[in-house]
C-alpha cells in the first residue's frame, strides 16, 4: 500500500447545460408575460355562458369595466372604468376615441372592445355604455364571460 | 515562470449563472398573468335615424326579459333553459305554420330588456340565441360538408351563416321605475 492513494473522481451529474434549460424557461416566461397596466377599481364578478370564444389580438381590443366600486366610500351605485380611471357615462365616448388612436389607422377597422360587466348590475348603465360605443363608432363588443361549466 | 505550467486555462465560474436565471424565471413566473379573456362576439348596429325596414309579424320572434330577468317569449312566459329549442323549433318552422317564420333567413330574433335586468340574466338569454344559432349551423355543416361548423372553411361557414343568417335586433330598454 502506497501512502499516497489516488482520489478517484466522485461521479457526478453534469449541471453544465442546467443555465440552458433555465434560461429558456425565463425566455418563454418574458416572452408570455403581460404586466398589468391597470388596477382595478371595481368589482367585477364576471358572469358565465356557454357561446364564449377567445379574444385574440389583445393589443386591439380596449376594456370596459362595469361594476361597484371596492371602495365603499365611493357608493354601491355601478361605475364605468376605462384604463385607470373612473369615467362618467358622458366621457365614454371620448375616452373610447382616445383609446383608438394609440392604433394605426389601418387596423382601427379590426378594433374590438371588451365590457367586463359584473353580473348583478343593472342592463341600463349597460345598455347606456352601448349606445356610447355606437356614437364613438366602435361597433365591435365582447361580452367578457367564464366559460361555462 | 515554471509555476505557470501547472495552472488551468482560465475559465469564468458559470456556476452561478443558473442561480441568477432561476431568480429572474421565479420573478417572471410570479409576475405573468396568463390572459385568457373569452367573451360573447356582438356587433352592435351603426346609430341612424333612418327607418327600420319593416318586419312581418310572423317573421319576428319577440323575446322579453323583465326587471327580474324572468323571460317572456313571443308573450308567454319560458324558462330559460327552454329558450334554445324553442328558438330552433321557430326559426325552422317544421310544420310551416302561419304564425311562425315563412324563412329562417327571414326571421329576426327581437330582444328587449328593462334597465334594471340583472346583467347576469340578460347574457344568459343572449347565450341561449347564440346557442340555437350555433346548433342549427352544426347540423347544418354536419348535413351538407359532414363536417364539424369548427373545422369549416371561412368560405364554407359563410355560405351556412347565408342560409341561416343570425339576426338578433335589440329594442331600446323599457323602463318600469
Amino acid at each position: 500500500m502506497s501512502k499516497f492513494t489516488i482520489r478517484k473522481p466522485t461521479a457526478t451529474v453534469s449541471t453544465a447545460s442546467l443555465p440552458d434549460i433555465v434560461f429558456m424557461l425565463l425566455f418563454f416566461f418574458m416572452v408570455v408575460t403581460v404586466f398589468r397596466d391597470q388596477q382595478l377599481l371595481l368589482r367585477v364578478d364576471l358572469p358565465r355562458a356557454s357561446q364564449v370564444q377567445k379574444l385574440r389580438h389583445r393589443s386591439l381590443i380596449s376594456e370596459i369595466y362595469i361594476g361597484q366600486p371596492r371602495e365603499a366610500a365611493l357608493g354601491a351605485s355601478p361605475a364605468i372604468q376605462i384604463n385607470d380611471a373612473f369615467i362618467r357615462l358622458d366621457q365614454v365616448q371620448v375616452a373610447v376615441r382616445q383609446l383608438v388612436t394609440h392604433t394605426p389607422e389601418d387596423q382601427r377597422g379590426r378594433r374590438s372592445t371588451s365590457l367586463k360587466v359584473d353580473q348583478k348590475v343593472e342592463m341600463g348603465i349597460v345598455g347606456d355604455v352601448k349606445t356610447e360605443l355606437r356614437k364613438a363608432e366602435q361597433y365591435q363588443l365582447h361580452y367578457v364571460a367564464l366559460p361555462a361549466y | 515562470m515554471m509555476r505557470n505550467k501547472h495552472r488551468l486555462p482560465p475559465a469564468v465560474s458559470a456556476g452561478s449563472m443558473a442561480d441568477i436565471a432561476f431568480l429572474l424565471l421565479i420573478f417572471f413566473m410570479v409576475v405573468t398573468a396568463i390572459v385568457n379573456d373569452r367573451g360573447i362576439l356582438v356587433r352592435l348596429p351603426p346609430l341612424s335615424d333612418a327607418p327600420v325596414p319593416p318586419v312581418a309579424q310572423r317573421n319576428l320572434i319577440n323575446i322579453k326579459i323583465n326587471g327580474d330577468g324572468a323571460l317572456l317569449f313571443e308573450q308567454q312566459p319560458l324558462a330559460v333553459d327552454q329558450l334554445r329549442e324553442r328558438i330552433k323549433t321557430y326559426l325552422l318552422n317544421p310544420e310551416q305554420r302561419a304564425d311562425l317564420p315563412s324563412s329562417p333567413t327571414r326571421a329576426v330574433v327581437s330582444l328587449q330588456n328593462d334597465r334594471a335586468t340583472p346583467y347576469a340574466a340578460y347574457l344568459g338569454v343572449y347565450d341561449q340565441i347564440q346557442a340555437a344559432y350555433r346548433e342549427l349551423w352544426e347540423v347544418a355543416a354536419q348535413q351538407r360538408f359532414q363536417k364539424s361548423y369548427e373545422q369549416l372553411a371561412v368560405a364554407e361557414r359563410r355560405s351556412i351563416k347565408r342560409a341561416l343568417p343570425q339576426v338578433i335586433s335589440e329594442a331600446e330598454p323599457t323602463d318600469y321605475r
